[in-house]
């Protein structure tokens, strides 16, 4: 598996405006398959708008110790892009005077960057009551100075979401990395340790399975119970609930599609399974995504194609949410992927 | 070039056999939605047990499907190499007990 992200590798699907322009033609072009407009316009839910922002979502940066196949950010080691302390203090002026409610620090792989910890204790300070780190597991295991991760998570009461995408090694790793699997296995025995996941505590641990090929994910509910069943019969590990979250077509995941010949296939699976109850309840519609240079996205999908918000306001520093929220939302076809079968989001499914 | 009897797109047209008759056509398909929901059996079960018989039947569109869905239901390939496993003993055992006809006419014929 490649060991560098489609950036360093001067690939043309790093190109965002590439991704945008096979998003754009080849089947929508010539009408075999409905654009996500159109589908929208049939159930009057066009132009897509927001709904209460609860969510206030913050990528710290690109860079990853891990290049998975499926990554929609295209993060590596390599991926040298990562928020300054500037913009971190612009963020943390907007979270002590949002509505949201959440906070949900992304990347890469957040703690990476060398201010997340600072960053972390001062977004605490400022009142977040619900404070989600998305973590890859590996990085708890990857340098000493992150293994004490779990108890700075537990201290702040973070509530941990991480990527696992099957309980056995083979499939893990072929889409995360050789030793990923024991790695994840390893942190989160670590984080059991400290209280997370377990049964009744308020320290959450949730999981996030992704397919690990040009698949949809299955019953969200199924998959929890076999995750949950599997891991507590081979490592003892428990977890709260898993996020069955749909691979959407653009950056690594879209080159992947391409290159197996899946696209095609693919696309019209996404289509096929359109559900537009769960338009209703897509995450453009309450979330805000922040990039780590502070511009202001519907989402991280299109923070990574490179579709910035329509609005006046553009960037953390001239933040107004009474602005930002009167806007329409921007989309594409890779939507499709957070509104097939029970719907897709951060937080697992939405319909 | 010779055009082959089966399409592998063909099978996403598979809900158009309702437009030539659409009362047996839906009553098929709510039939079949309703035998693969979670009941006695799980739905994972369930995907297990149509993949066998996808293969015994040697239907390549429903080993399309039901391999897709394994994979949707985190079947793995170790997984699902022994169901087809399962047709196959049964295909063969089938074969195999009719054997027991072969001696018995041998039996009845022979002096």
């Amino acid at each position: 598996m490649a060991t560098k992200s489609l950036k360093a590798r001067n690939n043309d699907i790093a190109n965002t405006q590439r991704q945008m322009d096979i998003l754009s033609n080849g089947i929508f072009a010539d009408g075999e398959l409905p654009t996500f407009a159109k589908k929208l316009k049939e159930t009057n839910q066009f132009p897509l708008r927001p709904k209460k922002l609860e969510i206030l979502q913050i990528n710290l940066g690109y860079m990853c110790n891990q290049v998975c196949e499926h990554c929609h950010v295209d993060a590596g080691p390599d991926r040298k892009e990562i928020m300054t302390i500037e913009t971190m203090q612009q963020c943390l002026d907007v979270i002590k005077k949002t509505e949201a409610h959440t906070l949900d620090l992304t990347g890469g792989a957040p703690e990476m960057n060398p201010n997340f910890r600072w960053f972390v204790e001062e977004a605490s300070k400022a009142g977040i009551t619900d404070f989600i780190v998305r973590s890859n597991l590996t990085i708890i295991r990857a340098n000493k100075k992150y293994y004490d991760l779990p108890e700075f998570f537990k201290k702040h009461n973070v509530h941990v979401v991480s990527s696992m995408p099957h309980w056995t090694r083979g499939k893990t790793d072929k889409q995360r990395g050789d030793g990923v699997f024991d790695k994840s296995i390893k942190a989160l025995q670590e984080l059991n340790a400290v209280g997370y996941g377990k049964e009744g505590s308020n320290l959450k641990l949730d999981l996030v399975y992704n397919p690990s090929g040009a698949f949809l994910p299955g019953d969200q509910m199924g998959l929890e119970r076999d995750f949950k069943k599997a891991l507590k019969e081979d490592f003892n590990i428990d977890f709260h609930h898993l996020f069955a979250i749909t691979n959407l077509p653009i950056s690594r995941f879209l080159d992947y599609l391409i290159a197996s010949e899946n696209y095609e296939d693919y696309m019209v699976a996404l289509v096929d399974a359109y559900n537009p109850a769960a338009v209703a309840n897509v995450m453009c519609t309450n979330t805000i995504s922040v990039s780590w240079d502070g511009w202001l996205y519907d989402c991280d999908f299109n923070q990574m194609l490179n579709l910035k918000v329509a609005s006046k306001v553009k960037h953390i520093a001239d933040y107004n949410e009474e602005l930002l929220q009167n806007r329409n939302i921007i989309i594409n076809q890779h939507c499709y992927g957070c509104t097939a079968g029970a719907g897709s989001s951060c937080q697992g499914t939405v319909a | 070039m010779s055009k082959p009897y089966y399409d592998a797109s063909d099978l996403r047209k598979f809900g158009k056999i309702t437009e030539w008759s659409e009362e047996l056509g839906n009553k098929f398909f709510d039939y079949y939605g309703k035998v693969f929901e979670e009941g006695a059996l799980t739905a994972r079960e369930k995907s297990l047990i149509a993949l066998a018989v996808a293969h015994t039947e040697q239907c390549p569109y429903c080993i399309d499907a039901y391999t897709k869905d394994g994979l949707q239901k985190g079947i793995t390939k170790e997984e699902m190499m022994e169901a087809i496993h399962v047709g196959a003993a049964i295909k063969s055992g089938a074969t195999l007990v009719h054997g027991v006809q072969m001696m018995n006419k041998v039996n009845k014929l022979e002096m």
